[in-house]
């Protein structure tokens, strides 16, 4: 016999289901009743930087719009802090909850972030992290999304270089479009996004 | 400064892909993870403090209100919030949404004829104090139709949001209550491939934690990953 390890199991995950802005942005659900609803402004009104809008649509394997998904994203500021890693501008918060209007696209109102610090002196190229949730989806899904106009800087990121087929990456990678990046998340088929197991 | 996370073991959680929870068909990745290291992408996450919500957004019963309190069956829900080494996770936000007495939850797109409740709103928030406590107060939810089957229904559930310190922390579960015995026909439930795991989300009956003549109570525990401890962290870093 041995010592029994004392660790307690992660609480398991369970579907977000179909009425998750009823909890996580009543607003959206149709009512109001927070007089503050939570991860509206993600940069905030004194952020440096270059504000900017993504949009984008989350689609099924069959290649619906799922409208009923709420996105949290997290960021670095435009010098590439993370708040709680340095000082940040008062009132960047960084993270933000996103969900899609009647058609299925999204809009995320932000600053575009700077590349932050990675692993062992590494670089990683400026992204928004993504995380997923909304019915049929059991484990909440994590991606990253990367800016197509930063080359340089995604050709050296660590987490790009990591995905084997190399036409994948580009699952990550955000499109300028006009005064928009443009950013589809895929969650199954031939252009399946890149999720993460962080 | 804290360590990584302890890897989230995938074979605790429900897969993916899981064919008797229909909706989970067309909206399952089928290429595997990418399984990543932690970087301040991951180790950080955005914090939550009092001046974001308030008091009386933990309290179901009265967080609606308009003429009188919710119709349905009292009840606290209280708990801690741990990580997996067994520490409290205080000062984290802790959000909560769920149907009314008769199963109905207040949302366009819930077409059950269970009447939607004037005074139930059906969603709560609180932070965890220093000692990673928190209680809301609601009605008990009621059990709900869905079409899954023709013939398929929740079994009364709470569904919570729990944030942790690090954005790879983020969790959304869902609670269900001792001695449901609608908890085994479920695949959502189901999903769970680990009786233990539904042990897990089952919240006990609490007789210490009611208010007598007034409020009956449920604990329920949430663990979130823990963190590796970092004694050996300035030695070199290779692959
Ligand atoms: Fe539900």
């Amino acid at each position: 016999m041995v010592q029994k390890l004392d660790y307690l199991r992660e609480t398991p995950s369970q579907t977000a289901g179909p009425y998750v802005h009823i909890g996580l942005s009543p607003r959206d659900a149709g009512f109001d009743i927070y007089d503050n609803q939570l991860g509206e402004d993600i940069a905030g009104p004194d952020a440096k930087g270059e504000r900017i809008t993504i949009q984008g649509r989350v689609l099924d394997g069959t290649g619906a719009p799922v409208r009923d998904v709420l996105i949290e994203t997290w960021q670095a500021n435009a010098d590439g802090i993370y708040p709680g890693r340095g000082a940040v501008e008062d009132g960047f918060r960084g993270w933000g909850r996103v969900v899609p209007d009647a058609e299925g696209v999204f809009t995320i109102k932000t600053v575009k972030p700077g590349a932050a610090p990675g692993r062992h002196d590494t670089v990683m190229a400026p992204h928004l992290n993504l995380w997923l949730v909304a019915r049929g989806i059991n484990v909440g899904l994590n991606t990253r999304m990367y800016f197509a106009d930063e080359e340089a800087l995604n050709a050296d990121d660590a987490v790009l270089n990591l995905i084997e087929q190399a036409h994948r990456r580009d699952s990550l990678l955000a499109q300028p479009d006009g005064d928009v990046y443009r950013f589809d998340i895929h969650l199954q088929g031939e252009r399946e996004t890149v999720f993460l197991d962080i | 400064m804290t360590g990584e996370l302890y890897q989230r073991d995938r074979t605790w959680h429900p897969p993916a892909l899981t064919p008797d929870y229909k909706t989970s068909v067309a909206r399952s990745p089928r290429l595997p993870l990418l399984s990543l290291q932690n970087s301040d992408s991951e180790l950080t996450g955005p914090t939550f403090g009092h001046g974001d919500i308030a008091a009386g957004d933990a309290d179901l019963l009265s967080n609606y209100a308009q003429t009188g309190d919710p119709i349905g069956e009292r009840i606290i829900v209280h708990g801690r919030v741990l990580d997996e080494n067994a520490r409290p996770v205080p000062n984290t936000l802790v959000e909560v949404w769920q149907a009314n007495a008769g199963g109905r939850y207040r949302h366009v797109k819930d077409t059950y004829f269970a009447p939607v409740d004037p005074n139930f709103g059906g969603c709560g928030r609180t932070i965890t104090d220093a000692e990673g406590r928190y209680a809301f107060r609601t009605v008990k939810p009621g059990a709900y139709p869905w079409r899954n089957w023709t013939n398929s229904w929740r079994p009364a559930h709470i569904h919570v949001s729990v944030f942790g310190t690090a954005f790879a922390q983020r969790l959304i579960t869902q609670m269900y209550f001792e001695g449901d015995p609608l908890i085994p026909k479920c695949p959502i439930v189901a999903t769970l491939k680990d009786p233990a795991a539904v042990t897990q989300l089952t919240a006990a009956l609490d007789l210490n934690a009611t208010i007598p003549l007034d409020t009956i109570a449920y604990k329920f525990d949430i663990v979130l990953r823990g963190h590796r401890a970092t004694w050996f962290e300035n030695r070199p870093e290779g692959n």
